[in-house]
């Protein structure tokens, strides 16, 4: 049979993702935990001595932590399964690729298994991140320097 | 001209089989009450998974030799596979059990082509005890082949579920009133250019169906003279395109199909279409399939075991997924007059 | 007061779907996904959109990791405002440092505490 004759079968025969629906759960999930984080920036304005701008990091160490928690009981991967995006997308997701690969690699040692697999996953989001961070920054520089836009 | 194609004139028959199980598989697969041995502990109680995967085979291993009421050194040969890296879990069961080994490859298809290597050594008196078998570990696989168990990834209806069990096959010369294996045919390896490594049975349907079209034809057989065609881990997409695959091939009806993977945990939506692992077409091949031949309620079957040759690496290189299918046909001898 | 908690899960929400969008309709891994969503942050802080969104939508924008790409360019401009050309390297991590220590803390804490299991 041709790869494309296949390929046409395969796919009449083969579920579909339901879009809409794992659109609403990611919505949902991803506005939930947004709106932890929410609650917990306040708990930090109110109680500490943040402002609306700097509250965000410890708040988002504080949502790590908590993606440990839930990632050490097992229940991430619940919350991954039902919210999609709406569960990678935040930054509890970061969290989870980097604490599941940690736990996940303590057999082969704390050196060698957790200090080389924990960005496994993240890894890649970090040195996008970085590298189109300096990408950005470069050209806005360079474009300031030569009086086209301003800071 | 098919290729592929063996007949054991001899017959050689299966003495006697063991199968263990994880704790999940204890929970919720439907064979659980029919498996020799099933753990409390997903790791057995030993440290690491892949210890545990060892264990699994080992204890599989000596459950069949103690019910055949063999030791260890009366063994000829030892065929067994996995799917982890190097087949470590294969090779230290071999180093505890010290019987000469060879470790086979066929990943989800290892299950059938040990017993064929195995028919093959009977078959030519180069031994008369060998053991065969296969055997996965959920944790082991999973973290080798896709991402860290607790790492939250959304699983989509193809998926399936690699499942901790082992199955071992003790083969020997011909004796009556015990299942013997007829003939088998060893698959060509077939890429129908599938690409998702979380839809393997659409990638391992194609290779099956070769499979049985050429065992059909070459041995001279219609699906009829089967009680049951039974898949290894296909899942229920896979399944389906098979099914579909056969009508399209002019097969009059698949009323005696089966699927070893759709069929493993129910139909539990928790494992969405199914199980899988090189120790899955094992453990129901050794259990349900053995006991029902034991008990003339299947008198003629063909077991046929899909694996998917793709590698975590070969994956991420661009490459497409290559399968394989092996078939081999056991039959029983009507009840005898005694 | 009460607006933002609204807007920061509408927002939050959204951007999510276009994640799941990205891997249900695009077929993108979710490596890749997030990968994509960093780099749109970073971008939109460029042109300066990503601060305004902020105000608006508050944890809605800095929870999701789109908002790392944002602080890392944050970071990096502000630097580079200072100090020219080499700021642009020595201020990236000037704001996002919290993200990635927590993640390193916790990450070593959470394999001393937990053994992975193979449960559903």
């Amino acid at each position: 049979m041709q790869q494309e004759k296949y390929a046409q079968i395969e796919k009449e025969l083969s579920p579909k993702p339901p879009i809409l629906k794992n659109v609403m759960k990611a919505f949902l999930t991803g506005g939930l935990i947004c709106l932890v984080g929410q609650f917990i920036a306040l708990f930090y304005i109110t109680y500490f001595d943040f402002t609306e701008r700097t509250a965000s990091n410890p708040t988002v160490a504080t949502m790590i932590f908590i993606a440990m928690l839930l990632t050490g009981f097992g229940l991430y991967k619940k919350i991954s399964q039902f919210g999609g995006a709406g569960a990678a997308v935040p930054i509890t997701g970061f969290g989870n690729a980097v604490v599941s690969a940690a736990i996940e690699h303590k057999s082969e040692g704390y050196v060698l298994g957790v200090g080389g697999n924990m960005f496994k996953l993240a890894g890649s989001v970090i040195l996008f991140g970085v590298f189109s961070a300096f990408v950005v920054a470069l050209i806005k520089t360079i474009l300031v320097k030569f009086g086209v836009v301003s800071w | 001209m098919i290729r592929g194609l063996l007949t054991f004139q001899s017959k050689p028959s299966i003495y006697a089989t063991g199968v263990t199980a994880g704790p999940l598989e204890k929970k919720k697969s439907v064979f659980a009450p029919l498996f020799d041995k099933v753990y409390e502990d997903e790791r057995c109680d030993l440290p690491t998974n892949e210890d545990g995967h060892k264990q699994l085979m080992y204890d599989a291993v000596l459950i069949a030799l103690s019910k055949a009421k063999k030791q260890p050194e009366k063994i000829d040969f030892f065929l067994t596979g996995d799917l982890v890296n190097q087949m470590t879990p294969s090779n230290f069961t071999a180093q505890a059990l010290a019987i000469p080994y060879i470790g086979l490859f066929s990943a989800c298809a290892t299950s059938v082509s040990s017993m064929i290597t195995a028919a093959l050594l009977a078959d030519a008196k180069q031994a008369n005890w060998i053991m065969a078998g296969s055997s996965s570990q959920h944790n082991a696989i999973e973290r080798q082949f896709r991402y860290p168990l607790e790492y939250g990834s959304q699983k989509g209806a193809t998926a399936q579920w690699t499942v901790t069990a082992a199955g071992a096959v003790l083969i020997g010369q011909h004796k009556v009133d015990t299942p013997v294996i007829d003939c088998a045919t060893v698959g060509k390896v077939i890429d129908m250019g599938m690409t998702d490594p979380l839809n393997m049975g659409s990638a391992m349907a194609p290779a099956a169906s070769d499979t049985l079209m050429n065992h059909l034809t070459g041995h001279g057989r219609t699906i009829d003279d089967y009680d049951t065609i039974i898949t290894g881990d296909l899942g229920s997409n896979g399944f389906k395109i098979f099914k579909a695959l056969a009508n399209e091939n002019g097969l009059p009806h698949t009323k005696n199909f089966r699927d070893a993977g759709e069929e493993f945990y129910g139909n539990d939506p928790s494992f969405k279409a199914g199980a899988s692992g090189s120790g899955c077409s094992a453990a129901v091949f050794l259990s349900d399939v053995y006991q029902k031949m034991l008990t003339r309620e299947y008198k003629r079957v063909l077991l046929l075991a899909t694996g998917a040759l793709l590698s975590p690496l070969s994956f991420q290189q661009g490459d497409t997924i290559p399968c394989i299918a092996h078939a081999i046909e056991l039959s029983m001898n009507e009840v005898t007059a005694e | 007061m009460i607006s933002i908690y609204i807007t920061s899960f509408i927002v939050g929400g959204l951007i999510c779907v276009i994640g799941q969008l990205l891997m249900d309709v695009a077929k993108l891994t979710p490596a890749h996904t997030l990968v994509s969503l960093v780099v749109t942050g970073s971008v939109l802080d460029g042109i300066g959109w990503y601060e305004p969104l902020i105000d608006f939508a508050g944890a809605g924008a800095t929870i999701p990791i789109t908002s790392f790409g944002n602080a890392l360019t944050h970071g990096a401009m502000a630097e580079a405002e200072k100090h020219g050309l080499v700021g642009v390297v020595t201020g990236m991590f000037e704001v996002t440092s919290s993200g990635i220590s927590a993640a390193i803390i916790f990450g070593l804490i959470g394999a001393l505490l937990f053994t992975s299991k193979g449960n559903v």
